[in-house]
């Protein structure tokens, strides 16, 4: 039923969740939020299965739902580094170099 | 491009995805490791364009400058105190766009797929449409345009567990059959109607849980869509985002001492009568004090430890927090920010607004780093905070928080609590720190409330 690259998919989908769990299990509460909006404008990568949708000119249906995919995932990945950014801004203290 | 330039590119945006989450393990990292990740998104869609089946452009760049306009004007005009209903429309954006995708891919193919397409697709639609509505009813209740309150009515469980059930049990009936295309839109109605009633019955105190539940969702449903149409990078970041939501979720679910099953299908609020009648029958009424009072205490104090919650964020009084600390500072004392993990309407919010406000983030404690200091503290003065300092949860069995991980303030020499009113919070369950004899009660506007502090304290020098 399941074919040779599905499986290979779902082996990429598990060590990638893995090694997310372990990575993430170590930002402290501190950069909780920062680390929702950055996660939340990774998987805005959502944009390049939509940029495909929207462009491929498979049928009028699909290009207008591509069109509003890509406009949503848009807004994830540039307002979410944007404000990803904004916030880690806050956190210094004193002593710390500013880059 | 050839495909498998394409895959390469994709592999390394994978790693420098992974490389900046890493950044973000200590502050002074975070933002290297951002860049590393814009740099990688800018890989993976630099090499998509270059996609094979890319014919026309014209919607490509008329959705990504829409899209671009309305996230930076979001990113730079939304105040801090507004992050979680952000946060939470940008997971219904992500659901949003995954389920477009989806369904414009079954459209396409008028359903002629193959099983595991059709399964993957299946829940991508599901899981998208889901987490869109359920996080516009969450961007709702924390707007205050729905009731914060838990709605509930008494067949409401049955209700939402037949109806996934019955969505689960559509998409195992279309694997086989994947041309039953009727069912497949009957599968995306189901789904946005049961983010809607899933989220319903939540209450505010709960949204943490229910903002890094979804996030797990969202990054589901983007892994979900990479399964459908083949498209590594997007299992990768999917699996990211969904294992940086449920790793949210545990946490947030710890600290409230609650498992995921009573979160979303035990409303609270309903047995919380009691508790009021009994406190209140106990015949013990709370200390109302006055600016004049609180401020000899506080400039009697060489210690002092501030609760942040929600109630500051609600009264943007995160910035006249900072400025009554740097005061006390100033004459002497020292001054420590104690947080929760679930203060707040998302896991980090009191951090963000006292960082926001300039407070050194070496002031911030977890609860784990700071409970201990309680006993040895002139002070604990608690600005907006409620449930997360009721010493019910560590004694009374009777209590609908008994076992959560509270802040132990009473055990300062002196407890200090800016509120509203006395309403009880948000959870409605009564507070007994508020009636304990070293607790002195501060009614009024956060914000104003501190102002007058801060004035007051001034002018005696």
């Amino acid at each position: 039923m399941m074919t040779i690259e599905g499986i290979l998919w779902l082996y990429i989908f598990v060590l990638a969740a893995f090694v997310g769990y372990q990575v993430i299990s170590g930002v402290p509460p501190l950069l909780h939020t920062p680390l929702m909006s950055a996660t939340n404008a990774i998987s805005g990568i959502s944009l390049v299965g939509s940029l495909v949708t929207a462009g491929a000119d498979y049928n009028h249906v699909s290009t207008i739902l591509g069109f509003v995919a890509v406009t949503c995932a848009t807004i994830n990945v540039v307002g979410g580094f944007l404000i990803t950014d904004r916030m880690l801004k806050f956190f210094k203290r004193p002593g710390d170099r500013q880059p | 491009m050839t495909p498998a330039f394409i895959e390469l590119a994709y592999l390394a945006a994978s790693l420098l995805f992974i490389l900046g989450l890493r950044g973000l393990r200590a502050p002074q990292s975070a933002r290297r490791g951002m860049v590393l990740a814009e740099i990688g998104m800018l890989i993976a869609i630099g090499a998509t364009l270059l996609h094979q089946h890319l014919v026309s452009y014209q919607w490509i760049i008329a959705g990504v400058v829409i899209g671009s306009a309305i996230g930076t004007a979001m990113a730079v005009l939304i105040p801090m105190t507004k992050m979680p209903e952000r946060i939470a429309l940008s997971h219904s954006f992500g659901g949003l766009a995954a389920a477009l995708v989806g369904i414009s891919e079954y459209y396409r193919h008028s359903g002629v797929l193959g099983p595991g397409k059709m399964a993957a697709l299946g829940f991508e639609v599901m899981l998208g449409s889901l987490t869109c509505t359920g996080s516009l009813m969450a961007f709702g209740k924390l707007q205050g345009m729905i009731a914060e309150r838990p709605l509930t009515h008494r067949l409401q469980n049955g209700l939402n567990l037949s109806l996934l059930l019955m969505t689960l049990a559509m998409i195992g009936y279309l694997i086989p059959h994947t041309t039953s295309q009727a069912l497949f839109y009957i599968v995306v109605g189901v789904s946005f109607l049961l983010g809607i009633l899933l989220v319903l019955p939540i209450g505010g105190a709960d949204m943490p849980v229910v903002i890094a539940l979804l996030n797990s969702y969202a990054g589901l449903a983007a892994a979900a869509t990479g399964f459908a149409i083949s498209n590594s990078v997007l299992i990768v970041c999917g699996a990211l985002d969904g294992a940086s939501g449920f790793f949210l979720s545990l946490v947030m679910s710890k600290a409230m001492n609650r498992s995921f099953g009573n979160i979303l299908f035990g409303a609270f609020g309903s047995e919380s009568a009691a508790v009021i009648a009994r406190a209140t029958a106990a015949g013990r009424s709370v200390r109302s004090a006055t600016v004049e009072d609180v401020v000899i205490v506080l400039k009697n104090a060489s210690s002092i430890i501030i609760i942040p919650g929600y109630g500051m964020a609600a009264a943007h009084a995160q910035h006249a927090v900072r400025e009554l600390g740097d005061l006390l500072e100033r004459g002497g004392a020292t001054v420590k920010y104690a947080i929760h993990p679930v203060a707040g309407r998302m896991p980090g919010h009191m951090n963000v607004l006292l960082a926001e406000a300039n407070v050194p983030y070496d002031h911030l404690y977890d609860i784990d780093a700071i409970n201990d200091e309680f006993s040895a503290t002139d002070v604990a003065l608690v600005v907006g905070a409620n449930d997360v300092v009721n010493p019910a949860a560590k004694h009374d069995p009777q209590s609908p928080i008994y076992g959560m991980p509270v802040l132990d303030a009473e055990l300062a020499r002196s407890v200090l609590v800016l509120k509203r009113s006395m309403n009880p919070g948000f959870a409605k369950i009564e507070n007994e720190l508020f009636l304990r004899p070293n607790t002195m009660m501060l009614f009024g506007d956060a914000k104003e409330t501190l102002m007058q502090l801060v004035h007051q304290l001034k002018e005696e020098g």
